[in-house]
């Protein structure tokens, strides 16, 4: 059997006396689509700020494809394949959609630190930045400054960078927050052609979207995981009616 | 939705597009300094153009890393003066004729001046790079303060207060310069700001250059983009060393002396403003501001005491009113010419040009009678032959209405844009 995509086994973080995130063990097998849900303040942001390296886990272990990342650095936990995004948006505000782009593929293309030649020089990195853009829906806007962008078009471009180095572990953070409906529908069209054949694990707010994308749902209260099984499971699990959703949430299941 | 038919090379920037923008500034550049001998300039100017030669190198350095890297540093001269230190060395080494430095031109010291100053960044940058913001800032100031004191310290070095001086004419000539007149140190100024300059320019042009901008705007997304903010901010440090460096070097064999000042909060301070009068946010920036700024300093003590006073003023006024720069004004005043409403801007300008006028008026009378007055010599500050003592009510009113007026102007064409549709 092949290792598991991620597997967190016995995580947890403190921050002094408070307890965020408390013994949590999951796997996520490579391909699955998994969505973490949780009231505000359950430690979901946490929880994702400890996969990609941002925090060091106060005990316990994160292990990507097999190996165990809790520790290393964020950039090397990247180049190793795993690619996040941001609640808030999180881009190069002063550069040009492209140059965000750009940017996001560089290293994945063994451009390095290079500083001996220009940064057009490589055609691989001038056609995966278009090819990216083009994916996004961003090439119209490809020479705006990023700070000028609609909201929607910089959450499109937040994931623009986060799939630009070719990551095959993506971690979404509520990336259809704020959005209208249509925007809505447009974000999770994307999401769902981006994470094709790739591991996704989003954490989102709207029930619509999740019951939508995710193949399963992982209930995070209190920093525990009450629940991972599949959306029908879920949305039939007493445990999460009462500790969460609260029965009117729940899409009906012949919707 | 884009069709089939686009691709990659649709996004950049067309042949002539490029051309315009880079290829023509510097053909521009190139053929002012071939016309300045042709106006055969007198010594004094001369001496002029050579600092701003090396000013011009030394603030696009600086700005290497405050406009583009993010990074306020406070003691940006410890790797111009260490750079411009090492050269002089190597200019004595070369006098000696001692192993390889014998055949070593002096045309060619700027390079030393590069390594030294790039060695000193990367050893130094590979602790204060950790951080970006304040934290960077106070640790270049400490450094500045320390490596500062410690020149007075280490007198084989530094040479103490003396400083190490030189002479340039020695070692092989190169390009037929035999490095002595005046004439031959223009040839090898404008080679070395025109290398400088190209350099720096097709720095900002490579993948490590848009590391540096996107590592300025987010430190933290460029780790999720797989690349470590830290090692990014040493590497661009080192650079930016090592062109001050570079600049260092032009100054030895300018002036064929060194001493402990070159590296102190002084300079550094200078190039900050230098750097950030001309525009941080342009290429071009630092270019304009180390021209002005050059041409101020050495012209404006010929016509007031006041100088360093009316710096300071433009300093503040540039921060608080025009934060991006002489640059910001002279590319923002070309695009509203060329913008939709010309007329209407360019009548804008002029009557703000004319309250800009007016409250400097006022400000330059206040400055000067002030002066003599605080110097208790009995000097009257009689320009054009008016006479403005500070006991006279007439020169309190000749102050203040212009400053006044002048303030009035500008109130009034600020409410008016904030009133327009926009």
């Amino acid at each position: 059997m092949t290792a598991p995509a991620l597997s967190l086994k016995n995580l947890s973080k403190s921050f002094g006396p408070a307890q965020i995130i408390n013994d949590v063990n999951l796997d996520i097998a490579k391909g699955e689509r998994h969505a973490i849900i949780g009231p505000n303040g359950a430690g979901k942001s946490t929880l994702f700020n400890l996969i990609s390296g941002l925090y060091t886990p106060t005990s316990g272990t994160v292990s990507l494809n097999g190996t165990l990342i809790s520790g290393v650095p964020p950039h090397e936990i990247n180049r190793m394949g795993l690619s996040r995004s941001f609640q808030v948006s999180n881009i190069f505000a002063n550069m040009t959609v492209r140059e965000n782009v750009r940017c996001g593929v560089l290293h994945s293309l063994g451009q390095g630190y290079s500083f001996w030649k220009s940064v057009t020089s490589s055609k691989a990195v001038q056609e995966k930045t278009f090819e990216v853009l083009e994916h996004c829906a961003l090439v119209d806007k490809a020479n705006t400054p990023a700070a000028l962008l609609p909201y929607a078009d910089q959450r499109a471009l937040e994931i623009a960078i986060t799939i630009a180095g070719g990551a095959n572990v993506i971690l979404l953070d509520e990336p259809t927050a704020g959005m209208s409906h249509s925007e809505t529908d447009r974000a999770v069209e994307l999401i769902r052609k981006s994470s094709e054949g790739k591991t996704l694990v989003i954490v989102e707010h709207d029930m619509g979207v999740i019951f939508d994308l995710a193949d399963r749902i992982s209930v995070l209260v209190y920093g525990e995981i009450i629940a991972s099984a599949p959306p029908s499971e879920i949305r039939g699990d007493p445990k999460v009616r009462e500790a969460y959703l609260g029965d009117e949430a729940l899409p009906e299941e012949t919707a | 939705m884009s069709d089939a038919t686009q691709n990659h090379a649709d996004l950049a920037p067309s042949t002539g597009a490029k051309f315009r923008q880079r290829t023509l500034p510097i053909l521009i550049f190139v053929a002012i300094i071939l016309a300045i001998p042709m106006t055969d300039p007198s010594r004094t100017m001369l001496t002029l153009i050579h600092q701003m030669a090396i000013n011009i190198v030394f603030a696009l350095a600086y700005n290497m890393l405050l406009g583009k890297g993010g990074m306020l540093s406070f003691g940006h001269a410890v790797y111009f003066g260490l750079g411009g230190y090492f050269c002089m060395h190597v200019m004595n080494w070369i006098e000696e004729g001692s192993g390889i430095w014998g055949s070593y031109p002096t045309f060619f010291l700027p390079v030393m001046g590069f390594v030294a100053g790039g060695l000193a960044a990367a050893v130094i940058g590979s602790f204060s790079c950790r951080r970006a913001g304040t934290t960077f800032a106070m640790i270049s100031l400490g450094v500045a303060e320390l490596v500062f004191s410690g020149a007075f310290m280490f007198d084989s070095l530094f040479g103490g207060e003396q400083g190490i001086n030189g002479d340039r004419m020695n070692g092989p000539e190169v390009f037929g310069l035999s490095m002595g007149p005046m004439q031959d140190i223009y040839w090898f100024m404008a080679f070395w700001t025109v290398v400088g300059i190209v350099a720096m320019y097709a720095f900002t042009r490579t993948p490590l250059g848009r590391l540096s901008e996107a590592t300025r705007d987010n430190p933290q997304r460029v780790q999720f983009i797989g690349y470590n903010p830290t090692r990014v901010r040493w590497l661009v440090f080192t650079i930016s060393g090592a062109f001050a460096g570079l600049a260092g070097g032009m100054s030895a064999v300018n002036y064929e002396i060194f001493t402990p000042e070159a590296l102190s909060l002084i300079p550094s301070g200078f190039v900050l403003i230098m750097a950030y009068v001309g525009g941080i946010t342009y290429f071009a920036g630092p270019i304009m501001g180390a021209i002005l700024l050059t041409y101020m300093s050495s012209m404006m003590s010929d016509f007031t005491e006041a100088w360093l006073l009316y710096l300071g003023l433009m300093f503040v006024i540039i921060v608080m009113y025009a934060p991006r720069g002489i640059a910001g004004i002279v590319f923002g005043f070309w695009d509203g010419l060329r913008g939709a409403q010309s007329g209407e801007f360019l009548k804008r300008t002029l009557i703000q040009l004319a309250g800009c006028l007016l409250m400097l008026l006022g400000l330059i009378v206040l400055v000067e009678v002030s002066i003599r007055w605080s110097n208790g010599w009995g000097e009257v500050f009689e320009p054009y032959g008016m006479h403005f003592g500070h006991d006279s009510i007439l020169t309190w009113i000749v102050i203040v209405v212009p400053i006044v007026a002048g303030a009035a102007i500008l109130r009034y064409l600020g409410r008016e844009k904030e009133e327009m549709p926009a």
